[in-house]
This record gives structure tokens, C-alpha cells and sequence, in this order.
């Protein structure tokens, strides 16, 4: 019961037992004073001997209320016990009666399910005939279709498990089964969703009851109580409304208690990130196209994104390369001013074209400048507008074109990112279009304007690999085209020394090295460069010796090491390694390494 | 194309489950029927003349066969306590009633869409109002239309003495059971836009939309709105039905001319053909509005439609 430990969940209890024990006791304590009739007190308001009038009769209104809780709440229940039952027959139907006849079955009920209850209870009430009982067999058969559709379901997603095929493998009957097997592993949601369907039940035995259709004279539940107070709701208004609040709180009592139990069967809890180190990085040369200095990216306590700097120059071509959970994705995002709340972006630098992209308004100058091409093309158009739309928007938002001039912008560049019949496709959806294609789409879209900057993030993973060698080409093509530098993100090295100039290496939110894509093979300083290279397979690689995988796994981002965040996995780390953090120090050719042995290895490697 | 066939397949199996158990409620009742209808007094005579007339005397798969020939012709027999065809008592006031529902419907949709993203707009930015809001709609939405009718009526009626407390005379006539009927869908729906928007948020398109550097509005209203409120349509449907439902009692409290009136009175003077075809009618209206709402979707959503096949 831990799920209903939360306010709102101890609150609707409380309330539920409190309704639940005045269902007990009201009749005994109150039942004479709720029917005693006194002529000469009709209608009568407010008074301390009576809290909330009398009626017609001059009877006590508030006993009425409260000694109607029995019927009300009484009559609610057993309709929800009737509703339940004829549900569990009929949800399981189908389970028991084989194929055939579960098939008809599962049919009605889904006939049935589309029928508000309100209105099969009015068709059942027919047949049952006005009164009580017929108002309880009438909300019971109502409700069973709704419970029906929904044993139904969960017994389904039970019955693929594979306790359920064993078992029927070893011959155990389908009555067994479900009575061992499917129906204790669904009895938590079905007892939640009781309790809610209690709440509504109460709600339609009102109904019923205030139509005359339900709880007759001289028997009396809130139902009545709330039409005989609507009949006096001029002189009388208390009446009325007294009957309404009851009906409301007990409803609720059942609802909210459901729902309590519902989220906590749902709820997972998600434990408190510790804090992380946060790190300073040296601060980098001038000159280029995009200068970004100490970079972090942070969510509560955790800081995937811990100092990056660096600088992209006009037209170069430069790829962040590094496992997932290496913060590199991150950073691509917070330079595109992309990273929403709760995230938190802090840097001590991020210029863009000379432009401070930490203050201020700059959405023309990102609108048109930079390109952002994304890893998933299935997911990252909007499904529901024309693709040639998606990309004339740029156009009208930030160029002021007409609709008609930013739809042939728009034509024009799906042409030109290799679309055939550019024309025809425009018009289409994105699901008619191929991955392949929704890819080139988005980079046409990047191209609507004259980006400086495009930043891919892994915009190939996603794709075949024969689609991937083409949208490559079609990335290196359009970069060449506009004169646009980019900045490439992927975990494989391989592309990214295929496709960029330069290429930073990205380990626990940190960059590591930083270094021309010529010498990564063979050239680089930091060991974690060096395994990720020596992990990918070349025509020079010895087929027949096994490929080296870096040992171990990323660090927790809530539990950084003291010393070098690589040290657990680094073949060279030392005393030094677990102590202190190595920081990214720049070399005289420009490379930047952070590693405490890599002057060892550079030394070696001059002589 | 398969979707059409297949959803027209459904459609004529719950008009002939709808028609079937119309006829059936009658004939499944305890008792007889006209008997029930004239009262314990009534002479013999009569009633035997009676169940002749209405052919209850001959065997049920006859009785069947002349109940689906007559449906087809729209005949739908002739009312026990009135006298009058029941197609001409529906359809003298089936229009207030389908008015209603509609107008009903509309207002709850126009709070509901702004309702629902400022809901959205505020869970992303004000965690305490998001709150606050949300709560007090989880209380308004439980709220029953005949419990919010009987409010309205007090605080606007009674109290302030704005609107008549019932029947339909004037355009203020229509405000209470309108709103009465309205307000709690609308906040049902509210909650729903909110949840939807909010996921719809977190999609990739969304991140691409932004990136083009949209306006935030725009970013909201042409990109997230559309597909969040395709994905609230399917509720947007079942609410519409419950609010069918929900006029009956509202025509009750109102003393609206509708069917609802009607076939509560019938109920209770047990005139079982009246009741027959108003159930009818509210059947085939339900249905009208799935086959709607279905439509609706496979229209503006395509994939939907290719899920269901
Ligand atoms: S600092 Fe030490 S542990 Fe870290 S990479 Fe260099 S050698 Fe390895």
C-alpha cells in the first residue's frame, strides 16, 4: 500500500473509509430522525436543529443525506459487484469457448463498449423494469461491457507470456490457467479499475434515481433526495444541493482512491542523481566561425556536458566522435540553443558570427545560418504536414517570402538534394516517403536558406548502410556547395574520418583530444583515441585475430572518479591517473589532449 | 481502401446488433408487454385485441421479419399511451435535442483547446499553477452534467436570477443546459490536450520545428496543436457520445422538448414502441458519431488508418 502513502492518496482513503463507515452507522443513528414528518415545520431553512432545512414533509434533510450514504453507496456496490462478475464472464469468454465463439463474443462487447453507459443503462432499466433492483441489474449489465473489453486486454498481453505457453505446453487446461495463471497476474488493475467503476456507478444510480427510474418512494437514496430538492429549488435551495455534495464527495472518494492506486502501480521512483565534478578547461585561440568556451550542460544534479571547448572555422568540417552517454549529442544541442528545461546550458563563450548566442533573441541569424540535421528522419519530420511545407515554412518565417515562392524554394531544394520528381514529392506526406529520402529532405530543408554551419547528429545511424554511404555524399556535396562548414556527430570514428577535417573526442561530457582526422590513425595521443581506432576493423586489420574492444563501460554520470574519468578502463593509468584529472592542454601544432601520459607518448613518439 | 471496406463491415454488424437488441429488449422483458402497458385492471378483451394488433401473438421470427420490413419503411409502430406513429413523435423532437448535444459539443470544444494548452504551455513553465489548474480540473471534469446543472441553476437562477430555471423559450434559455453539459467534457478534454500536447512535445519534429527556429506560437499552434488534438480526437468521439447521453438528464432537469423527456416517460408508462424507437434513434446516433470520429481520423491522419489494418 506504499502507492497510496502520497497526500492526495491518503486523502481520498481517509475519505473513502469515512464514506464507508457513515454507510455503516447512519441508518442506526439517525434513521427516526430522518423520518419523523412534522407538519408544522415544512421547508423550513438553516436552523441549529436543523443544519440544513427540512422538506416537504418537514423532515430532517441532513439525516435524509446522511442516512441515504447506506442505500446510495449500498446500491453502487452491488451494482459494480454485478458489473465485474458479468464482465470477468465475458472478458474470459473467449479464453475458455475456444476461437470461434470468442470471436462473436469480443465482437458484441466491442459494439457495446461504444455505447455510453448512461444509455445501456437506460436499455437494461427497460428490461429490468423501474425500481431498485432493476436501476442495480440495469448499472451492473452497463458497466460489464466496459470491464469485459478490459480483462479482455489484459488478460491478452498476459496470455503471451511465457509462464502462460508452458504451461499450455504441459497440457494444463484453459480453465486452470486462467484461474491459476491469468486471472491473480491482472487482479491488481481490475480491482483499481472496480473501485473507479464503483465511483461512476454511484454517479448513474443518481442519475437513475433522479429520473424516477431508480430508488422509489417510499425508499429513498441521493438520487431522490436530489429530485425532490430540485423540485424546491426556489424556496428551498439547501435541499438540493446538500443531496449534490454527497453524491459529488462520494464519487470522488472512489475515483480519486482508484486513481491513487493506479499511479502508484505506475509510478517509478526515480532516484536522486548524487552531484557530479564539474571541471574548468583551458581557454582556446580566437578566429573561426564558431567559438564555444567551458560548455556544461546540466539536469539537476547530473552534468552530462562538464567544460567543452572548441572552434569551428569557416567552411571546415569537424566531427565529435564518442560513446553514447559521452555528452556529445548534448553538445551539439546547446550550441544550437536547443537544450529546453529542465535542462540548464552555462558556457563562458558561445559565438556563432560574431553573435553572443548566450543572450538575447537570435532566431534569424540560427534560422538561416545554421542547419540542423537530426538522427532519426523517420521521427523528425511532423507526420502530418506535406514535406514541401516543412521546408517552405523556413522560407516564409525568415525570408519573408510569399507562399508561393517559398513552396518553388522548397521544390527547388528537394531537387537539388537528389529527389526525383521533386514536384510530386513535395506534396506528399513524409510516411510515403523512404528513410533515405525523409534524410535528404531534411537537408534540404537545412539548405532552404545559406547555412554557414551545419550540425549533423549521427545522421546516418538510423539508415541502411547502402543509403548511408549516399547521404554522406550528398552532406560533403552540399557543404562544398554553400562554402558551409559542418559539425559532425557520431559514435562510429570510421565516417567521421571519412567525412570531417578535424576530430574531437568526446569521453564523459569532456573533450579528450582534439586532433586532424590524418592522424588518427597511427597518431593519436590519448589512449581512449587510440582503442576506439584500433576497434574498427581495416583492410590492414589481421582477419584472424579477434577485434579489440575497449574493456568496461562508460562512468556513471552521477559517480565521476576522482582522477581521470578513463582511468578504470586505461591500459596505461597510474597512481597519478586515479588522483588527478588530467586537464585538455594545447600543443604546439594546435592539438589539444587530456592525458597525463600522452607528453610520454608524444616524446617517444618525436625521437 | 481496406480500411473503408473493413470499417463499413463493422458499421452494418453494430446496426444489426443495435437493431436486434432494440427488438429483443421487448420481447426478453418478464411479462407481457401490454399487459404491463394497460395496467392490471385493463379487461381481457382489450388486451388480446391489442397483442393482435401489435402481431405479438404470432412466433418471434415472424414477428422479427415484420419489425425489420416495417424499420426499413421507417415505420416504427404506434405509441401505447398516445396513439401517435413514434416516427412522428421522434421526429418532432429529435431536433432540440440534437441542437443541444451540437451546441453543447462546440462550447466544450472551443474551452477545451485553449484550456488545454495553456494547461500545457504552464506544466513547462509554472509547476505550481500547472498544479493548481490540473487539480481543480481532475474536480470539475467528475462532476456529472445533472450535479452541474443543479449548481448552475442554483447560482444563476436562484441566486442572480440571469436565466429561467427551465424550458426552452429565448436564446438565455439555452445557457444553462448548454453549459451544464459542456463543462465537464471540456475539462476532461482540457486534461487530455494537455497530456497529448505535452508528449507531442517531446517529438522529434517538434526539435526540428524548433531548429527551423519557429516562433514559439508557431511552434505550438501549426506544429504540436494538429497532431496533439488528432490524437485527442478518439476521446473527443466518446465524450461526444456520453454528452448524447448526457442530455437526457439535462432535457429532464430543463424541461427541455427533446427525446430525452420522451423516453424517460416512456419508461415509466411502459409505452414500449415509443421506447423502442428512441432507443433506436440514440443507437444509430451513437454509431453515427464513431463512424464520424473514424473517418475524421483516417482523413487527417493517414497512419491511423494503416494501424487498424
Ligand atoms: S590520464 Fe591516465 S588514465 Fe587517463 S587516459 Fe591518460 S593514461 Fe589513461
Amino acid at each position: 500500500m506504499a502507492y497510496l502513502k502520497r497526500p492526495l492518496g491518503i486523502s481520498a482513503a481517509v475519505l473513502l473509509v469515512l464514506v464507508l463507515g457513515l454507510a455503516l452507522v447512519a441508518p442506526l443513528l439517525w434513521q427516526e430522525r430522518a423520518d419523523a414528518v412534522h407538519p408544522n415545520e415544512i421547508l423550513l431553512g438553516p436552523s441549529s436543529a436543523h443544519p440544513v432545512g427540512t422538506d416537504l414533509l418537514g423532515r430532517d434533510i441532513l439525516a435524509r443525506v446522511l442516512v441515504a450514504t447506506r442505500l446510495s453507496v449500498g446500491l453502487a456496490l452491488l451494482a459494480t459487484a454485478i458489473g465485474v462478475g458479468v464482465g470477468l464472464l465475458l472478458g474470459t469468454a473467449p479464453t475458455l469457448l475456444g476461437r470461434r465463439v470468442g470471436r462473436w463474443i469480443t465482437a458484441v462487447i466491442n459494439i457495446a463498449v461504444a455505447f455510453p453507459t448512461l444509455l445501456l443503462a437506460l436499455f437494461f432499466a427497460v428490461i429490468f423494469g423501474v425500481g431498485a433492483k432493476g436501476a442495480v441489474l440495469a448499472i451492473g449489465f452497463a458497466t460489464a461491457p466496459a470491464f469485459a473489453r478490459l480483462t479482455q486486454t489484459l488478460a491478452a498481453t498476459i496470455s503471451g507470456r511465457d509462464f502462460i505457453a508452458a504451461a499450455r505446453v504441459a497440457g494444463v487446461g484453459r480453465m486452470r490457467i486462467l484461474l491459476r495463471h491469468v486471472l491473480p497476474n491482472i487482479a491488481e488493475p481490475l480491482v483499481v479499475s472496480a473501485t473507479m467503476a464503483a465511483g461512476s456507478a454511484l454517479l448513474a444510480f443518481a442519475s437513475l434515481s433522479f429520473l424516477g427510474l431508480g430508488v422509489q418512494a417510499p425508499g429513498y437514496d441521493w438520487g431522490r433526495l436530489l429530485g425532490e430538492g430540485l423540485a424546491q429549488i426556489y424556496i428551498h435551495p439547501a435541499g438540493a444541493l446538500a443531496a449534490g455534495v454527497a453524491v459529488i464527495v462520494a464519487a470522488m472518494a472512489f475515483n480519486l482512491t482508484g486513481e491513487a492506486v493506479a499511479r502508484g502501480l505506475v509510478m517509478i521512483n526515480p532516484d536522486k542523481p548524487r552531484s557530479a565534478l564539474v571541471g574548468k578547461a583551458e581557454p582556446l585561440p580566437g578566429g573561426g566561425l564558431l567559438h564555444v568556451e567551458n560548455l556544461r550542460v546540466s539536469y539537476g544534479d547530473v552534468t552530462p556536458v562538464r567544460g567543452v571547448s572548441l572552434t569551428v572555422g569557416a567552411g571546415e568540417a569537424v566531427g565529435i566522435v564518442g560513446e553514447s552517454g559521452s555528452g556529445k549529442s548534448l553538445t551539439a544541442l546547446a550550441i544550437a540553443q536547443l537544450i529546453e528545461s529542465p535542462g540548464r546550458v552555462d558556457a563562458d563563450r558561445i559565438e556563432f558570427l560574431g553573435e553572443d548566442l548566450r543572450h538575447g533573441d537570435h532566431r534569424k541569424l540560427l534560422g538561416t545560418s545554421l542547419a540542423m540535421v537530426f538522427q532519426d528522419p523517420m521521427t523528425s519530420l511532423n507526420p502530418t504536414h506535406k514535406v514541401g511545407r516543412q521546408l517552405a515554412e523556413v522560407a516564409r518565417e525568415h525570408q519573408g517570402a510569399t507562399r508561393r515562392a517559398a513552396w518553388r524554394r522548397a521544390v527547388d531544394r528537394l531537387a537539388a538534394v537528389r529527389i526525383p520528381d521533386a514536384e510530386r514529392r513535395a506534396r506528399q506526406l513524409p510516411h510515403e516517403f523512404s528513410g533515405g529520402m525523409r534524410q535528404r529532405a531534411m537537408i534540404g530543408m537545412g539548405v532552404m536558406a545559406s547555412p554557414r554551419l551545419i550540425i549533423a547528429d549521427e545522421p546516418t545511424t538510423a539508415l541502411d548502410v547502402t543509403v548511408q554511404r549516399r547521404v554522406l555524399e550528398l552532406l560533403a556535396d552540399v557543404r562544398a556547395a554553400e562554402g558551409a562548414a559542418l559539425l559532425f556527430i557520431s559514435h562510429d570514428v570510421t565516417v567521421v574520418g571519412q567525412v570531417c577535417d578535424r576530430v574531437l573526442v568526446m569521453y564523459a561530457g569532456r573533450v579528450v583530444e582534439d586532433l586532424p582526422t590524418a592522424s588518427l590513425a597511427g597518431g593519436a595521443l590519448h589512449p581512449y583515441t587510440q582503442a576506439l581506432v584500433s576497434a574498427v576493423p581495416s583492410m590492414t586489420t589481421d582477419r584472424d585475430r579477434p577485434l579489440a574492444v575497449i574493456p568496461g563501460r562508460p562512468p556513471d554520470p552521477h559517480a565521476l572518479p576522482a582522477g581521470c574519468a578513463y582511468a578504470p578502463r586505461c591500459p596505461l593509468a597510474t597512481e597519478r591517473c586515479l588522483d588527478e584529472d588530467p586537464t585538455l592542454t594545447v600543443h604546439d601544432d594546435g592539438r589539444r589532449v587530456a592525458c597525463w601520459h600522452a607528453e610520454a607518448h608524444l616524446e617517444g613518439a618525436a625521437s | 481502401m481496406r480500411f473503408g471496406v473493413r470499417r463499413t463491415g463493422r458499421l452494418v454488424l453494430s446496426v444489426w446488433v443495435l437493431v436486434t437488441a432494440a427488438f429483443l429488449m421487448i420481447h426478453v422483458l418478464p411479462g407481457d408487454p401490454v399487459r404491463a402497458s394497460l395496467g392490471p385492471t385493463a379487461p381481457l378483451s382489450l388486451i388480446e385485441q391489442r397483442r393482435a394488433a401489435m402481431g405479438l401473438d404470432d412466433p418471434l421470427w415472424l414477428q422479427y421479419v415484420h419489425y425489420l420490413g416495417h424499420l426499413v419503411t421507417g415505420d416504427l409502430g404506434v405509441s401505447m399511451t398516445s396513439g401517435l406513429p413514434v416516427d412522428e413523435v421522434i421526429s418532432s423532437r429529435l431536433g432540440s435535442t440534437v441542437e443541444m448535444a451540437l451546441l453543447a459539443f462546440a462550447v466544450a470544444v472551443l474551452i477545451s483547446v485553449p484550456l488545454g494548452t495553456i494547461m500545457a504551455v504552464l506544466a513547462r513553465s509554472n509547476k505550481n499553477r500547472d498544479w493548481a489548474l490540473t487539480s481543480a480540473g481532475v474536480v470539475v471534469a467528475t462532476i456529472p452534467e445533472f450535479l452541474m446543472a443543479v449548481g448552475l441553476v442554483f447560482v444563476f437562477s436562484v441566486q442572480l436570477g440571469w436565466t429561467p430555471v427551465a424550458g426552452r423559450s429565448g436564446p438565455s434559455s439555452y445557457i444553462l443546459p448548454v453549459l451544464a453539459l459542456a463543462i465537464g467534457p471540456a475539462f476532461m478534454l482540457a486534461r487530455i490536450i494537455r497530456v497529448e500536447l505535452l508528449s507531442v512535445l517531446q517529438a522529434d519534429y517538434i526539435r526540428t520545428a524548433r531548429a527551423k527556429r519557429l516562433r514559439p506560437a508557431a511552434v505550438y499552434l501549426r506544429h504540436a496543436l494538429p497532431n496533439a488534438l488528432t490524437a485527442t480526437l478518439t476521446v473527443g468521439g466518446l465524450l461526444l457520445g456520453a454528452l448524447v447521453a448526457g442530455t437526457v438528464l439535462i432535457e429532464n432537469i430543463f424541461a427541455w422538448p427533446g427525446l430525452g423527456g420522451t423516453i424517460v416517460q416512456s419508461i415509466l408508462a411502459k409505452d414500449y414502441p415509443t421506447v423502442q424507437g428512441v432507443v433506436l434513434v440514440y443507437g444509430a446516433g451513437v454509431l453515427l458519431i464513431n463512424l464520424v470520429v473514424d473517418v475524421a481520423l483516417a482523413v487527417l491522419d493517414p497512419r491511423s488508418a494503416i494501424r487498424e489494418s
